[in-house]
């Protein structure tokens, strides 16, 4: 069986303006959202605050939720219902003191509803001091990464295309967190982890295209840069869209069957496998090409 | 070339047969006792947010350690200036733990000199102003004796906090320090959190300070506290409308004994009304002393404080000797109990305070591992049918490679005693998506070369190898992601790391070393004409 019929030759390269126009509207789009909702909805590993994830026996109605928790200030909280019979409840860090707050809770649940009809089945409270930590790492970790791929790529191919992959990267980091703040999704650890992992595939999936795209400037020397991108990229195209495609299947399987906890995370990769193929056909190859226009030079006195 | 493919098949089934030993125990919850001798006996070790518990982090307060150390330093140089007669005037401490005092003339100052170079080496002197002959001098730890304090303080709280631990009762906690004053707790399984956090984050400094009679306590209140007095609160329970209430009672400054003086604290049963209380037994020091004191001060009223609160403040009716007292109050059995864990633990050397609790309740566990489960399964089906249909036999030797690779892997987690968490088990899913790609990048080339006319031998041979390069080129990367998210992440999220990169590893051993000895075995033996591809 065959999705792309092998012989083809898609035009990647003559494409490039419009993708570069595409991509750049939606960093716009991105940025532009995170502006104006004025920063990201952090949860609260990075913000701090509580959150607690409550089972109840029978489907509760989130006011009778919130006005049981009325009496211990923490109506103004956001309650979510987060699959069946679940509510979640996240409060801010100034509105909660985390000291015996479990009990507080524990105490107004019982007295709104009966003792039994409910559980507790998670609490995480992070102070304010371990939201900062984290996020500090947090974006330490995503900006080494980036260096690190950068020192590699570079050793193993070229300086241009390690800046290509790079800014691919970038690109498709940009645009996973523009989508989770179009959407309004709460921004926490896990969706860091999921950053990371699609930065890992993005990545991944750039390389193969530069692998051949090494191969192919070997074998012919005397081809265009452009002709021989676009070369490369029909040829591992099939391998880009299979390999896509798997790894969409088992993403997807998580959305739909990996529940509530992981759900956003799930979200996340489904966004990043989208974009970071995306990415390595349109963007990262073709920024080869634009460097070597800008910078000529560097190439012919090697 | 055929002892090759034999040598290599043979170091395949070793590593597969090694991660189903490693898996057993994981699989089988019951196994015959002959095999019990043999196998190993740990379980892939699950994170807390798979097998419920709590996560705790603390943060230890050395700040307040150095204080108490420049407390007591300080009360103990203005003894011993008085005893070697050194004269000098306003000793106190003052802001950013420093000391400041006043000397009147040379003489003292010298004198003063030499007192301070043998017996405060640790003490060095910050600022010093000569007006009028009278010279104002501050004084300050040491940054190395201050550095020493805070390290030893950790050290002690992690002791003092393990043994609490240990006599609650929790199976396999976890303990250990981060970064410069930070604890982190595990407790799995733990069901009644509260009583667990208090039980940590307890100071438990016990004191025995006398009552102030002399002054008027309603004088102190309207502020004119008396000097070497403190107002402190006094813990009081009404047992007909089960109400707390804080009455303050003024109290003498010095501490006369401390619970440091403990040798054991038990829970006992009160006569009267079967109220639960903590007899205490001082060790042989500490007897010592409490008898004098007690001797000292009959008809007094001898305040017992935990933590600034007075728990009861009876009168002395005569001299204790012997050591023994009781710590009555209005105690539940479970806070009597406590009380007397964290009195036998000993107190912490400075305060704690909780900087981040995660908490997952058994139930919402056992979910995440439900659906972990068949996420696993209904992915890597979905991936496996997939396969099949698009590269038809090869496709069923890369599934055979995805089912080792997950046998490998989780028996890898289970010889490490990794932990696995539910982004974890993410991660594994994950892998079985990005396993693939191997074989996929390996078949394109495959067909691409068959295509261009190579014999199925040849095909395969220039496939692998031109696939290698850039298997070894892509999976370099993806580690190089995992493992800065190993680095920062916590918990749950270095779970993923290492699933993740455990996954990667393996996958170049089943997706290349292993679908490659099964090619080779088809093409070498019976010289076939066509692949299935």
């Amino acid at each position: 069986m065959e999705l792309i019929k092998s012989g083809s030759n898609i035009n990647f390269v003559g494409k490039m303006k419009m993708a570069f126009i595409l991509s750049f509207a939606m960093i716009i789009i991105s940025i532009a959202s995170v502006i104006l909702h004025g920063g990201l909805n952090y949860g609260i590993d990075f913000a701090g605050g509580a959150l607690v994830q409550i089972k109840f026996h029978q489907e509760p109605s989130i006011d009778s939720v919130r006005s049981a928790f009325k009496n211990i200030g923490l109506e103004n909280s956001i309650i979510q219902s987060f699959g069946p019979n679940e509510v979640v409840v996240r409060a801010a860090e100034s509105s909660t003191d985390p000291k015996g707050l479990t009990g507080r809770i524990d105490d107004a649940l019982t007295t709104a509803f009966a003792k039994g009809s409910y559980e507790i089945r998670r609490v995480e409270v992070v102070g304010p001091k371990v939201g900062k930590d984290l996020t500090r790492k947090a974006i330490l970790a995503i900006v080494f990464s980036w260096i690190g791929m950068l020192i590699y790529i570079a050793w193993r191919f070229e300086f241009r295309y390690a800046v290509g992959g790079i800014l691919a990267l970038v690109h498709d980091v940009i645009i996973t967190i523009g989508a989770f703040s179009i959407l309004n999704k709460e921004f926490d650890l896990t969706i860091i982890a999921a950053l990371l992992t699609i930065i890992g595939y993005s990545i991944n999936d750039t390389i193969v295209v530069f692998d051949r795209i090494r191969e192919n400037t070997r074998k012919n020397i005397k081809q265009s840069l452009g002709d021989t991108i676009n070369m490369s990229v029909n040829q591992t195209l099939s391998r880009t869209i299979l390999t896509a495609l798997t790894v969409f299947i088992v993403v997807v399987v998580l959305f739909f069957f990996g529940g509530a906890v992981i759900h956003d995370f799930a979200f996340a990769l489904l966004v990043g496998v989208v974009v970071g193929t995306y990415s390595s056909i349109f963007i990262a190859s073709p920024i080869i090409l634009v460097w070597e226009k800008i910078r000529p030079n560097i190439k012919r006195k090697k | 070339m055929l002892k090759s493919i034999k040598i290599r098949a043979a170091l395949a089934c070793i590593v597969l047969i090694a991660g189903l030993f490693f898996l057993t125990p994981s699989l089988m919850s019951s196994l015959p006792d002959l095999w019990q001798k043999y196998l190993p006996k740990d379980k892939i070790h699950l994170g807390l947010d798979l097998q419920g518990g709590m996560h705790l982090v603390l943060e230890v307060d050395t700040d307040k350690a150095t204080e108490s150390a420049m407390e007591r330093t300080s009360n103990d140089l203005k003894e011993a200036l008085m005893d070697k007669k050194v004269r000098f005037r306003h000793i106190e401490r003052t802001k950013n733990n420093t000391i400041s005092l006043e000397l009147p003339d040379s003489a003292s100052r010298a004198a003063f000199e030499k007192v301070m170079k043998d017996h405060y080496p640790d003490i060095e002197t910050t600022t010093s102003q000569i007006r009028d002959g009278n010279e104002t001098v501050s004084l300050k730890l040491k940054e190395k004796k201050i550095n020493e304090i805070k390290k030893l303080t950790i050290e002690q709280s992690l002791e003092t906090i393990r043994n609490r631990v240990d006599q609650f009762g929790i199976s396999e906690p976890e303990i250990i320090p981060q970064g410069e004053d930070r604890i982190v707790i595990q407790l799995p399984g733990i069901k009644d959190t509260t009583r667990a956090k208090n039980l940590i984050g307890k100071t438990a400094l016990l004191e025995f300070k006398l009552v102030d009679e002399e002054h008027s306590l309603d004088d102190a209140l309207r502020g004119n506290v008396p000097d070497g007095s403190v107002i402190a609160n006094e813990n009081r329970l009404d047992r007909q409308s089960g109400r707390r209430t804080n009455i303050p009672i003024l109290l003498k400054n010095k501490t006369l004994l401390t619970g440091g003086y403990l040798e054991s604290a038990q829970v006992k049963i009160g006569d009267r009304f079967g109220e639960p209380y903590v007899g205490i037994k001082f060790n042989t020091q500490g007897a010592k002393d409490f008898d004098r004191i007690t001797g000292e001060n009959v008809k007094k009223r001898l305040a017992i404080v935990l933590d600034g609160i007075v728990h009861s403040a009876p009168v002395i009716q005569e001299r204790i000797s012997g050591g023994e007292a009781q710590i009555t109050g209005s105690f539940t059995m479970d806070e009597a109990k406590d009380l007397a864990i964290v009195l036998r633990a000993g107190a912490l050397p400075a305060p704690v305070h909780i900087l981040e609790e995660r908490t997952v309740g058994p139930s919402l566990g056992q979910d995440s591992i439900d659906k972990g489960l068949w996420s696993t399964i209904i992915g890597g089906i979905l991936v496996m049918i997939f396969m099949i249909v698009y590269y038809k036999f090869s496709g069923v030797v890369a599934n055979v490679a995805l089912i080792m690779n997950m046998i490998v892997i989780l028996g890898t987690l289970a010889a490490f005693r990794a932990t696995l968490t539910l982004p974890g088990i993410a991660g594994i899913v994950l892998t079985i998506g990005m396993a693939v790609d191997a074989n996929v990048l390996i078949f394109e080339r495959i067909r691409e070369e068959l295509r261009a006319g190579k014999t199925p031998r040849a095909a395969i041979e220039t496939g692998y190898s031109r696939a290698f390069l850039t298997i070894l080129d892509t999976n370099v990367t993806t580690l190089i992601a995992a493992l800065f998210l190993f680095g920062f992440g916590t918990g749950p999220v270095k779970g993923f790391a290492v699933t993740l990169s455990i996954g990667i590893v393996v996958s170049m051993f089943t997706a290349i070393f292993v679908t490659r000895i099964i090619f080779d075995h088809f093409v070498w033996d019976r010289k076939i004409q066509t692949v299935s591809i």
